[in-house]
């Protein structure tokens, strides 16, 4: 069986306008969203606070889950439905990290059962303090920032062949952050840094496809962060993890494509480097619709099968994949004929064949 | 076709290791090996991240210092006009001569250890000594604050009764604590939270508690409130000296009785040998005073003294119920924490949440992996049955994975488990789709399946790298849940390679060359 025949030949690089109008758009709009939120919706994994999540065993109204919280000091809290009406279930949510020491599950429990004539079962309590909410943080993006690290290296290493060049490149790139780091500047800014310096190496040292491969990560990232954000969904600790994945899978895709421009270049020296691009794409386009749609099968089964606490999980990964798979097609790629001004035309490094 | 047999072995060896580490799961106890450990988001239960507020470590023993510095001063007949904590653990003593500097300079030079002088100064009629606790001595009162903390702790909740608790210290003054399967959760924290710092004080019977209340406490005395559940100012005051005369340190025992009068519990405690010669030399001392059984700053009650009490033995009673006096005495007898503890971060699952993940991490596991292999049956016949029977192993390795290091399944560790499995596949698309190109070269299915695995070998490790990379640095910053994602995920990657480029092609091997089929079925 066969989806995406062998002879396929989409002009994708010829259509690449319209794959930079598409990111484009979808950047301005999510930095957009990400400006106007003032940043992602942090969850309370990172700003501190408290949630419960309570089911009832018969049907409530959410004014009187709130009645209740109101008796014991709880009126600011956020109640929200939490999965299907039936399951009457809620999430409440507030910003404090309440102490919950001293019979607070005890204390809601009996105020939520006085308003509400109902059995409420507490399901889960997660509180973070501010601190532990720091500390997250902290770790989550020094996680990310890591990530690219690592992985940008790896590819400049892999790709290039030039381990020395991508061993020095690492260099700087530590060299400046910690140079940054000593002005104890936040680490957003940092990573921002960092993101910078390495894309101006690249540019500088010529490394194509380690800067197609990180411009198409930074889109990729940044899209989905967006994305999830104009959604109203809220950033915790799975989601970072979400993220990572999405920086190692939806390279996956531009790795297959990269490895196949490379093999292309050897074999037909002669051609443009247009032509060899798209003739690699549309060679590649089966397994990147394929390998994509199997993940994304079973993504959508999480997403639909898997609860609600992974849900969003779920979520943040359909995004990415389809992000990644399209970035991989329309943003790595075409990144190269970018890159092609003021560079020597990409030539057969002595790397192995691949598929 | 090199080392066919010897690939037969490895990979039936792996296979057989992989089952044997994944059998207890199923049915415990068949062998030695342990089950997978399911996290506390699957099982149910509490996570606490403690913060030792070691800072009141340090105080206290400025406090200690200062009353035997008061005691000393009193001895050696120097006249001192005020002690007070001066910030930085320092302590300021003014004296009324200034000849007396040197005398107290030499008296911490050779009574306390743990201080220095920080300065002296003697400016018309205003003489200050200054004296703080050394810098090291400090730092090692805070981490021995956290170090007992963690041990009162561990007793406490080894007494409450809670399976295969994790207890550890993270970082300088947190400890994190996974209570499995804990139920009333509530009553886990008052026991693991509270000080349950002893004592037994004087009160001050001297002076009015009216106008120490109005504010005007006398110096060496302070106001504490009877211990109960109301507010602080609807329960009784009590002047108290500061003056601690004995404290739970000295305890041997604390047991549950019930007064048989009231048919009420209260809680008896023994002293040491040592705690019941200062008890009984208080109580010789104090006849018809009233001493107040002071817990955490609360006092419990101010029996009057109404003769010397010998044996070491002392009740405590304040409207307990029975399970509030069995915690009390748990507490008690596990000891007091040398510093109060904050809660700074609680995680609880209720087991039925946890039973709910469970099965539906379960059923979207099932749904996922069935129409991955309907898929690949469907799109690459033969080749993709064999994809399945990889797939199937590669499930089996990551349980093992999990087994074998001991590692946590959790919720998003599950949802590791369903994206490895629509993401192992892509290896096996990858080489199928490499294999094909080869055969529309015109090659020999053997030559094809050769050449496909050879060139897609790269890519699938390239392309696999990246998302270990991913995983890895998530495994390093990732903390609970998260962390048993990055675990399967690693897991999953690595088994994938394996069945991938290493299973997958033995099993094309056995077809295209020992069977030599002519047909590839791809």
């Amino acid at each position: 069986m066969e989806i995406i025949k062998p002879g396929i030949n989409i002009d994708f690089i010829g259509r690449r306008y319209l794959g930079y109008g598409i990111s484009a758009l979808l950047l301005i709009a999510s930095l957009l969203t990400l400006v106007i939120n003032a940043g992602p919706n942090f969850g309370i994994d990172f700003v501190g606070g408290t949630i419960v999540q309570v089911q009832f065993d018969q049907k409530v109204e959410i004014a009187d889950v709130k009645t209740g919280l109101d008796q014991i000091g709880l009126g600011g809290s956020a109640v929200q439905r939490f999965g299907a009406a039936e399951h009457n279930e809620f999430l409440i949510r507030t910003n404090d990290p309440l102490s919950t020491g001293d019979d607070f599950s005890g204390d809601i429990s009996k105020a939520l059962s006085a308003s509400t004539n109902a059995d409420p079962e507490i399901r889960r309590v997660e509180m973070v303090g501010p601190q532990v909410g720091e500390t997250l943080r902290e770790k989550a993006l020094f996680a990310l920032f890591y990530a690219l690290l690592f992985i940008t290296i790896y590819i400049s290493g892999r790709f290039e062949m030039k381990w020395m060049l991508s061993a020095a490149t690492a260099g700087a790139l530590i060299g400046a952050v910690y140079v940054f780091s000593l002005f104890n500047v936040s680490i957003p800014f940092l990573i921002l840094v960092a993101l910078i310096v390495s894309l101006v190496l690249f540019y500088q040292l010529h490394l194509r496809f380690a800067m197609g491969a990180t411009v198409a990560l930074i889109h990729d990232v940044t899209i989905t962060v967006g994305v999830f954000t104009l959604l109203g969904k809220e950033f915790s600790l799975p989601i970072v993890a979400a993220l990572l994945t999405i920086i190692g899978y939806s390279l996956n895709d531009t790795i297959i494509v990269f490895d196949r421009i490379r093999e292309n270049f050897r074999r037909y020296n002669r051609s443009s480097l247009e032509g060899n691009i798209n003739r690699s794409i549309n060679e590649t386009l089966s397994r990147t619709i394929l390998t994509s749609s199997t993940t994304l099968m079973v993504l959508l089964c999480l997403f639909f099968l898997g609860g609600d606490i992974i849900h969003d999980f779920a979520l943040a990964m359909i995004i990415g994949v389809v992000i990644g798979t399209y970035s991989s097609v329309f943003v790595a790629s075409p990144m190269l004929l970018f890159m092609q001004g003021g560079a020597s035309p990409v030539q057969g490094t002595a790397a192995p064949d691949a598929a | 076709m090199k080392g066919y047999t010897w690939r037969v072995l490895v990979v039936l060896g792996i296979i057989l290791a992989a089952v044997v580490y994944v059998v207890p799961t199923f049915k415990p106890g068949i062998w030695p090996n342990k089950q997978i450990n399911l996290g506390l988001d699957l099982q149910g239960g509490m996570h606490l991240a403690l913060e030792v507020e070691t800072q009141k470590a340090v105080d206290g023993t400025l406090d200690r210092i200062q009353g035997e510095m008061r005691t000393l001063l009193r001895k050696e007949r120097i006249r001192h006009s005020r002690m007070a904590a001066s910030g930085d653990n320092g302590l300021v003593i003014g004296l009324m001569d200034a000849d007396d500097v040197e005398k107290v300079e030499d008296l911490i030079e050779s009574e306390f250890e743990e201080v220095t002088v920080r300065s002296s100064s003697s400016t018309q009629g205003d003489v200050n000594v200054e004296i703080a606790i050394m810098a090291e001595r400090a730092g090692q009162i805070r981490e021995q604050a956290v170090e007992q903390a963690l041990e009162t702790i561990r007793n406490r909740i080894d007494q409450f009764g809670v399976s295969e608790p994790d207890i550890r210290v993270q970082g300088e003054r947190r400890i994190l604590i996974q209570l499995p399967g804990v139920k009333d959760t509530d009553r886990a924290k008052e026991l693991i939270g509270r000080t349950a710092q002893l004592e037994f004080k004087l009160l001050d019977e001297d002076n009015s508690v009216q106008r120490a209340l109005e504010g005007q406490v006398p110096p060496g005395s302070e106001i504490l409130y009877q211990s109960g559940d109301t507010a602080q100012e609807s329960r009784r005051p009590y002047l108290v000296k500061k003056d601690t005369l004995l404290t739970g340190a000295y305890l041997e025992d604390a047991r549950v009785k019930i007064d048989p009068q009231y048919n009420e519990p209260y809680v008896t405690i023994d002293f040491d040998r040592r705690g019941a010669r200062i008890f009984e030399r208080i109580t010789a001392e104090n006849v018809k005073k009233q001493l107040a059984i002071v817990l955490d700053n609360n006092v419990y009650s101010a029996p009057v003294i109404q003769e010397k009490i010998g044996g070491g033995t002392a009740r405590i009673t304040g409207n307990f119920s029975m399970q509030e006096a069995h915690d009390l005495a748990i507490v008690l007898r596990a000891g007091a924490l040398p510093a109060p503890v904050e809660i700074i971060e609680e995680r609880t699952v209720g087991p039925s949440l946890g039973h709910d993940s469970i099965r539906m991490g379960l059923i979207s596991m099932a749904v996922g992996s069935v129409l991955v292999l309907l898929f690949m049956a469907v799109y690459y016949q033969l080749a993709g049955m064999i994809a399945n029977t990889a797939l199937v192993v590669n499930i089996l390795l990551i349980a093992a994975g999990l087994a074998a290091f001991g590692a946590t399944l959790t919720l998003p560790g599950i949802a590791g488990i369903i994206l490895t499995i629509g993401m192992a596949v892509d290896a096996n698309v990858i080489i199928f789709e490499r294999i094909r190109e080869e055969q529309r070269l015109g090659k020999t299915p053997a030559a094809a399946i050769a050449a496909g695995f050879d060139r897609a070998a790269v890519a699938v490790l390239d392309a696999n790298v990246t998302t270990l990379i991913a995983a890895l640095v998530l495994y390093q910053f990732g903390t609970g849940p998260v962390r048993g994602f990055a675990v399967t995920l690693s897991l999953g990657v690595l088994a994938s390679l394996f069945t991938a480029l290493f299973a997958c092609r033995l099993i094309f091997d056995y077809f295209y060359s020992v069977r030599r089929m002519k047909t590839l079925s791809i």
